[in-house]
């Protein structure tokens, strides 16, 4: 990759999309796209080009195949890791040097049945295929890919919370705080307030955003004002806000159900349930359309405002946007503002969508799973999507095969799979020394924390 | 928005900085006075000053709650103008922050237990240190790293893969040195993986960091599962015991709070003295600090950069995992899923609090510590005060410690930036 602003493997001119990126965007490269030399050839040397790009992305390693690769080398890392925590495996390659093809048949075994479950759980069982064949039901082929959208909304939006925090050049450890705020508000506004149908799912979404805003908004507000650094206060809040939870959800007068000892609070109104596209049960949610919508919305933001150019600027040098008369302090408070509104409208996509109840559990690990979803979507909103996808496709396929190994394969082995995976995408290097690739520069990760000197 | 000024303006002065500090000192008096003092039940706060088992006993403390709140509350206020209108000395302005930290804290007691049944100082100050040991380790092994120039946001991830290492380790040997051995080398792997990323790989410090712990927790998580939760035998949870220094034991007050512990105490004695010697009166602590601040002249002169960094970073992984051995063999004995449950970022915020010195991050360790054991004690004395709303103590205390009373912190000038040899 050089320092020219990228042209896609269309041998067109650049659009008006990359002119419209402005400066910031110089040097670095579209997560997929490659560079290919000067814009306007022939169009007749186009396939042999396309062939070309390809080998080259390969060779050098382009961000995708980056991405890629980072994935494989973390699933052969979890293979390891299944295979060596199996009492059979282990069993087997103690007698390695009598019986060497039985222990390696029986680590096949145990890794090959584990990804295979995973598949079958989170993309497509063939099954469910045959069956429908032989006059099964057709929409059962597609139950799993509609739990992977399922489990991938919040991802997708925590994901954005972080991503668009990274392009301003802030670390949001905070999503998970801002969860909580946005699931308190929407849960509050769902059992609490009596509107009619349509309306009462808008208010309980505009409510979770301000919910989760109002923590970012917190946040940007602390760094603005005070100089207190964002990983550290969001860190903390995350904390405030777990405790906030417990207190309001063990009290009747504040979120509790009544009669109840555990911490839980009622079920919000079927009218503020968010409706699912599609017949049951298979079906893709509104949550995950909102999901999709929000990605967009982040994208428009960021590449075709004002104020997204400022984000950018400030995330590439704040000494610099302040120079160019950029109000660095504002651009702060509104980015963390707009992360924490995103990660709120995730906790209402759970509490509206899928569970319909704040528990104290609720929370989960949307917050820390943003995080690694917008390191591996390289902080670019259709990078977080299909992040997303992926850990959500995870999350279905961990659940299933804890479920179909009678609990030998814990569902814990997704997270380690999620770690290595950004492990892998945050050092290209690594990647690079283990594939022999050829090193360029540029294929890092764009987003990057500022450290304490800010 | 995009006048001159506004881009010429630096972001924080010395001027905003006093003012804001002035503010927060005052807020807090205004806090003493009016919560503390106006709220405070009509009687005695009592403080008693040894245990039930003492050979030599102290008469108990009683001292009317009300008008200590108001007095303290005063001097907070007073110490808050002087802030405001007088320019300090370094040393003053530090001692000024320790004077209304203690106001605000001993208020705060006396809020709590007034007409209550008496609080026991040496249980508090023992719970104090046992819920700062992690976090005094913690942050020395934050110091080692970022002194050489490398964030170390994986305390956590340290502190936890420790812990689960110490664990099973010593279940599975019967041995709790074996445990505490292993402990402290699982913190230092995951220095390894930090040090060979960070350094060899040039990978973005914090993220780093973070994934680290996301990875750390998801294996630990996957491994119990696998093991100790199937296998009782692999987390018998065995403890170290508690050992009484000799004569020094024996001393009214001082020796039941320092003298009476586990080892890990007495490690983290040896550590703190060790680390802030070597960093500020040692060749090898020039050395460390000149690479964390100014890596190419240290390189120019001679100084293997990447070496220094490399052994820091480990170093403080080997620090940190004693602490996560604390958390198991040295305290509640068995391993759960997330021991650390934020430890090793609260070290991190106790660090800056403390600029990088290993007394600093002692004392602000401290604080939070007695944070944490108020959280824990207070509710049982006053049930007024909901246990959910103290533990949010040591987290609120860290965000007014980073934003109102650190002042300008200056982390070490090369924290965070990988080293490439030009």
């Amino acid at each position: 990759m050089t320092e020219t602003p990228a042209t896609g493997p269309d041998p067109e001119p650049a659009s008006t999309a990359s002119a419209a990126a402005g400066p910031a965007e110089t040097g670095q490269v579209e997560a997929g796209q490659v560079e290919l030399g000067e814009p306007g050839k022939p169009a007749g040397s186009r396939a042999r080009l396309t062939g070309t790009v390809i080998i080259q992305a390969i060779t050098q390693g382009s961000s995708a195949v980056i991405t890629i690769l980072a994935i494989f080398l973390a699933l052969v890392v979890g293979a390891i890791l299944i295979a060596f925590s199996d009492p059979v495996v282990t069993k087997a390659w103690s007698t390695f040097f009598s019986y060497p093809v039985y222990a390696l048949s029986q680590t096949w075994d145990s890794v090959s049945f584990a990804y295979s479950q995973m598949f079958e759980g989170a993309i497509l069982n063939p099954s469910t295929v045959s069956a429908a064949f032989h006059g099964g039901s057709i929409a059962a082929i597609f139950y799993p890919l509609s739990s992977t959208c399922a489990q991938a909304t919040p991802l997708i939006l925590t994901g954005l919370s972080v991503a668009i925090a990274f392009r301003a050049g802030l670390f949001n450890i905070g999503a998970a705080g801002q969860w909580v705020g946005g699931a308190i508000v929407a849960t509050w506004l769902g059992f609490g307030v009596s509107l009619p149908p349509v309306i009462h799912v808008i208010v309980c979404l505009i409510g979770a955003f301000v919910g989760g805003a109002v923590i970012g908004w917190f946040v940007g507000l602390l760094k603005a004002r005070t100089g207190a650094h964002e990983v550290i206060v969001t860190i903390m809040l995350n904390y405030v806000m777990y405790d906030l939870l417990s207190y309001l959800l063990s009290h009747p007068t504040m979120l509790q159900e009544p009669h109840q000892t555990n911490e839980i609070a009622p079920f919000i109104d079927n009218d503020a349930n968010l409706a699912h596209v599609g017949g049951p049960p298979p079906q893709v949610g509104i949550g995950f359309l909102i999901a999709v919508a929000a990605a967009a919305a982040v994208a428009w933001l960021l590449v075709r405002t004002t104020t997204g150019f400022q984000f950018r600027t400030v995330g590439a040098s704040p000494s610099a946007a302040r120079t160019a008369g950029i109000n660095v302090e504002r651009s702060w408070i509104l980015v963390m503002l707009l992360a924490g509104g995103l990660a709120g409208l995730s906790a209402a996509t759970v509490i509206q969508g899928t569970n319909t109840q704040l528990t104290f559990n609720s929370y989960g690990t949307y917050g820390p799973d943003g995080i690694t979803v917008a390191l591996l979507g390289r902080a670019k909103p259709i990078g977080v999507v299909l992040a997303g996808l992926l850990f959500g496709a995870l999350h279905v396929g961990g659940t299933y095969v804890e479920a179909a190994t009678l609990g030998q394969v814990p569902a814990d082995i997704v997270q380690v799979l999620e770690g290595l995976i950004v492990l892998f995408v945050a050092a290209p290097a690594l990647i690079r020394a283990v594939f022999r690739l050829r090193s360029t520069a540029g294929t890092g990760l764009d987003a990057v924390a500022k450290g304490w000197n800010g | 928005m995009t006048t001159v000024a506004t881009a010429v303006r630096a972001p924080l002065t010395t001027e905003r900085r006093r003012h804001l500090a002035a503010a927060t000192f005052i807020a807090i008096g205004l806090i003493n006075i009016g919560v503390f003092g106006a709220l405070a039940h009509a009687g005695d706060a009592s403080f008693e000053l040894s245990l039930a088992s003492a050979s030599v006993k102290i008469p108990v403390i009683r001292v009317p709650a009300a008008p200590v709140c108001y007095a303290l509350g005063a001097v907070a206020l007073g110490l808050g103008v002087l802030r405001a209108t007088v320019p300090l000395r370094r040393l003053a302005k530090r001692l000024a922050i320790a004077g209304v930290l203690v106001c605000f804290l001993v208020s705060l007691l006396c809020w709590a237990d007034a007409g209550a049944i008496p609080l026991n100082v040496i249980i508090i100050s023992q719970g104090t240190f046992t819920e700062s040991i992690p976090l005094i380790l913690g942050a020395l092994a934050g110091c080692l790293c970022e002194r050489s120039g490398v964030i170390n946001i994986a305390i956590e991830g340290q502190l936890l893969f420790g812990a689960f290492t110490a664990a099973i380790v010593a279940s599975a040997f019967g041995g709790l040195w074996v445990g505490l051995v292993a402990g402290s080398l699982a913190g230092g792997l995951v220095g390894v993986l930090l040090a060979v990323f960070a350094i060899s790989f040039l990978t973005d410090q914090i993220v780093l960091g973070v994934v680290l712990n996301v990875l750390v927790l998801g294996m630990t998580d996957y491994l119990y599962d696998r093991l100790m939760s199937t296998n009782p035998n692999y987390n018998t949870g065995i403890t170290f015991g508690s050992i009484k220094i000799p004569v020094l034991s024996q001393i009214p007050i001082i020796g039941p709070i320092f003298f009476d512990s586990t080892i890990f105490l007495y490690i983290t004695y040896v550590a703190i003295i060790v680390i802030q010697v070597a960093l500020f009166y040692s060749r090898w602590g020039l050395r460390v600090r000149a690479v964390g601040e100014h890596p190419t002249a240290a390189d120019t002169v001679g100084i293997n950069v990447l070496w220094i960094r490399y052994r820091n970073v480990i170093l403080g992984g080997l620090v940190a995992g004693i602490g996560g051995a604390y958390l198991t063999i040295g305290s509640v004995g068995s391993f759960i899923p997330d021991i650390s449950s934020g430890f090793g970022y609260i070290a991190l915020a106790a660090l800056i609090f403390g600029r990088w010195t290993p007394l600093g991050a002692l004392a602000a360790a401290l604080l939070f510590g007695f944070c944490e054991e108020m959280a824990l004690v207070l509710p049982t004395v006053n049930p007024v005060l909901p246990a959910p709303i103290m533990n949010m103590a040591p987290y609120v205390a860290t965000i007014i410690a980073v934003a109102g009373l650190v002042g300008k912190v200056r982390p070490p000038k090369a924290d965070g930036q990988p080293y490439v040899k030009a």
